[in-house]
């Protein structure tokens, strides 16, 4: 396998070339059965991918060796087990930095070992790709289910997406690289899904061929040169000024700190594209409840607002797609006439729950509730979620 | 690409700094000789290194001159580095250069070097990592020797000072035993850690373990370090720069230092191994040495 075997129609693996508009809007689907590890096995295989450095954790380890059977078969260019989380997602940067469309996955301890680099990936503006499978936190030890870790990576100017099941996840992946990649955006993916609930469970999907792929990654195209000797330095690696005690140290290192974060605002014109809205409603319109939510907090929510239904009560879910960058328009229009917003969680100090409201400070007079949280592996029946509505609202069964 | 990423559009040239226009006209690259850079060129062609903001006298600035002025193919070599004085200085590099964070510096060279492999399949890319001991063998030792278990194929240089000197002083690893630092304030109680024997352990081609006390002496180390790396396996110079500042010595004083330390702690230790001395008569036969 050599990058020389790629053309202008296919890939190196042989795959036909094709937009991402093509792979995820236009391509014919079939019908598959798999789970959150299989089938990012399968977006990696549709994405042209140069380069995945893994690292072995529950629940993601499977999701990593499956991109190494990528690597065997002839998909990715270069794979290998680096020597712990800090070193992966160091040599991720190496490897985006040199040019390569990069992928990596992580899960709970992991992803707080390599805290790091994830400031330093976005303030280096490499687009490259990680997919967090969410689990617990020491101590004490759990593998379990509990995404309490985004809250760590919401201020890493890293582009933060949830994806709610293994269909998401798929289409989520691919729609990743090319938001990321783009010029005016090139900052970090963290595509995040919650362990276990979404990496391990079986689910229908519906795929595009295997045949096709996107188009490779344009170096070129980037805010900094890649580090390739193919261009002149970078004046800023010439110009140091970062690093001096002077004012324009200081005023270059929050510029370019303000830009990080501007780059994450203009990735919503192309999520919105991609993802089909960077959050999505359903339920009745005329709700006097919502419950925002991402992930498989959504799935429980929306089975809740079924029983609502049921109930007599009025309800709708707004979940969100993107969290950063955070989806303020389309929640407040989702919300604005709502007497009742419940933020459910898998983690015990509502991360979602802070954002939705320090969003909608000012903007909304619905009561905000930040229940149910469980958290460590527990899970959310509806009944859970049911409960909380009744005993924070003046609402009654059959009312 | 090759050295025309240095040519100046000539639309632009009467509005650029001079040093970028000497840069085009009076240094040294490798183009299509790989013998005319060296040493001597240090007299009288343009550097790649701008000027620098280390202290007066310091003997890593002298030392990382050496290495710029003897890099095989400079316009094709990728520097990776790491937090501390070095960083002072690589800005003003004009190669790629990267500072990524402290310690992680043989984790971003392997992915850098990985990927310039596949991505350009037809070239020969030289990865070089420069750091300090602090970086190399106390917060980042374990992805300094995992690159060398994997087998990386890149050049690691530990510029040796035996002492955290931008942060103001402290006690590193490679601190003689009994030398009061900030940190060690009844002096330090374990032995300098013998980094260069623990590359050879590791699995490096070569290592190297010497001062800077002599230009063209740092110079050949250099050359057959990152020729071994192309083709080898990974390798290792232990370079001895000693922080004048940190030891009391004057500007002028750091030449006598390294001098007296040729005798001590940093006499001569080279392992080539077997595989790398076959390459280097190589080398040496096709004129690359």
């Amino acid at each position: 396998m050599s990058i020389k075997n790629m053309t202008e129609e296919k890939n190196w693996s042989g795959q036909k070339l094709v937009s991402t508009d093509y792979m995820l809007f236009e391509a014919p689907r079939e019908k598959h059965f798999m789970t959150g590890s299989e089938v990012l096995k399968e977006a990696v295989k549709r994405c042209t991918v140069d380069a995945s450095v893994s690292y072995p954790i529950t629940p993601q380890s499977e999701a990593a060796h499956l991109i190494g059977e990528l690597w065997a078969e002839g998909y990715v260019g270069v794979y290998f087990r680096g020597e712990n989380e800090f070193g992966v997602m160091s040599e991720v940067q190496g490897c985006s930095m040199a040019g390569a469309r990069t992928i990596t996955t992580t899960s709970g301890p992991g992803t707080l070992r390599a805290m790091e680099n994830f400031p330093t990936w976005s303030g280096t503006r490499i687009p490259c790709q990680l997919v967090l499978m969410a689990r617990g936190i020491n101590s004490p030890l759990s593998i379990q289910p509990d995404n309490l870790e985004v809250s760590f990576l919401l201020e890493t100017g890293c582009m933060i997406w949830y994806a709610e099941n293994v269909q998401e996840l798929f289409d989520m992946s691919i729609a990743a690289f090319t938001v990321a990649e783009q010029p005016d955006v090139h900052v970090p993916i963290i595509t995040s899904v919650d362990g276990f609930f979404v990496s391990h469970t079986r689910e229908a999907v519906m795929l595009p061929p295997d045949d096709i792929a996107l188009r490779p990654y344009n170096p070129y195209a980037a805010p900094l040169p890649p580090i390739d000797s193919e261009m002149p330095p970078g004046r800023f690696l010439r110009d140091p000024f970062v690093m001096k005690s002077n004012y324009i140290s200081y005023a270059t290192h929050a510029s370019w700190q303000w830009e990080v974060r501007s780059a994450v605002e203009r990735s919503k014109p192309y999520a919105r594209h991609y993802l089909n809205g960077l959050a999505h409603t359903t339920g009745d319109e005329d709700a006097e409840v919502a419950f925002v939510a991402c992930g498989t907090a959504a799935h429980q929510a929306k089975e809740a607002q079924r029983e609502l239904t049921k109930l007599g009560v009025k309800s709708k879910v707004v979940k969100l797609r993107t969290i950063r960058p955070f989806p303020h328009e389309e929640l407040l229009e989702a919300v604005k006439d709502v007497k009742y917003i419940f933020v459910p969680e898998f983690n015990i100090v509502g991360w979602l729950e802070k954002e939705v409201s320090k969003s909608l400070y000012g903007k909304c007079d619905a009561k905000i509730v930040g229940r149910p949280r469980v958290a460590g592996g527990m899970s959310m029946p509806a009944e859970a979620i049911l409960q909380e509505v009744f005993e924070n609202t003046g609402l009654k069964k059959g009312a | 690409m090759s050295v025309d990423i240095y040519k100046i559009n000539p639309e632009f040239r009467d509005i650029m700094p001079q040093e970028i226009i000497d840069l085009e006209d009076n240094a040294t690259w490798a183009g299509e000789s790989v013998e005319k850079r060296g040493i001597s060129d240090l007299t009288d062609k343009k550097e790649i290194l701008e000027e620098h903001s280390l202290c007066a006298g310091c003997p890593e600035a002298a030392a990382l001159r050496y290495i710029l002025a003897s890099l095989p193919v400079p316009e094709e070599t990728i520097i990776v580095n790491s937090t501390g004085c070095t960083s002072l200085m690589f800005p003003h590099i004009a190669l790629h250069t990267v500072h990524s964070m402290f310690g992680n510096q043989n984790a971003v060279a392997s992915g850098i070097k990985r990927t310039l492999g596949w991505r350009f399949p037809d070239k020969t890319k030289d990865v070089v990592v420069l750091a300090g001991d602090g970086a190399t063998i106390d917060i980042g030792l374990d992805y300094t020797l995992q690159s060398f278990f994997r087998q990386e194929k890149i050049t690691t240089i530990c510029f040796d000072n035996e002492v955290y000197a931008n942060t103001g002083g402290q006690e590193s690893g490679s601190t003689a035993k009994g030398q009061v630092f900030k940190m060690a304030p009844k002096g330090k109680v374990f032995d300098k850690v013998p980094m260069w024997e623990l590359a050879v352990t590791s699995g490096c081609a070569y290592s190297v373990k010497l001062t800077a006390s002599a230009p063209k002496k740092v110079a050949k180390v250099l050359r057959e370090a990152v020729l071994i790396a192309r083709e080898i396996g990974p390798t290792y110079i232990h370079l001895y720069t000693p922080c004048i500042l940190e030891i009391g010595l004057a500007a002028n004083e750091g030449l006598w230092e390294m001098k007296e330390q040729d005798k001590d702690r940093f006499e001569d230790f080279k392992y080539v191994s077997d595989a790398a001395s076959d390459y280097l008569k190589k080398c040496k036969k096709e004129g690359l040495l």
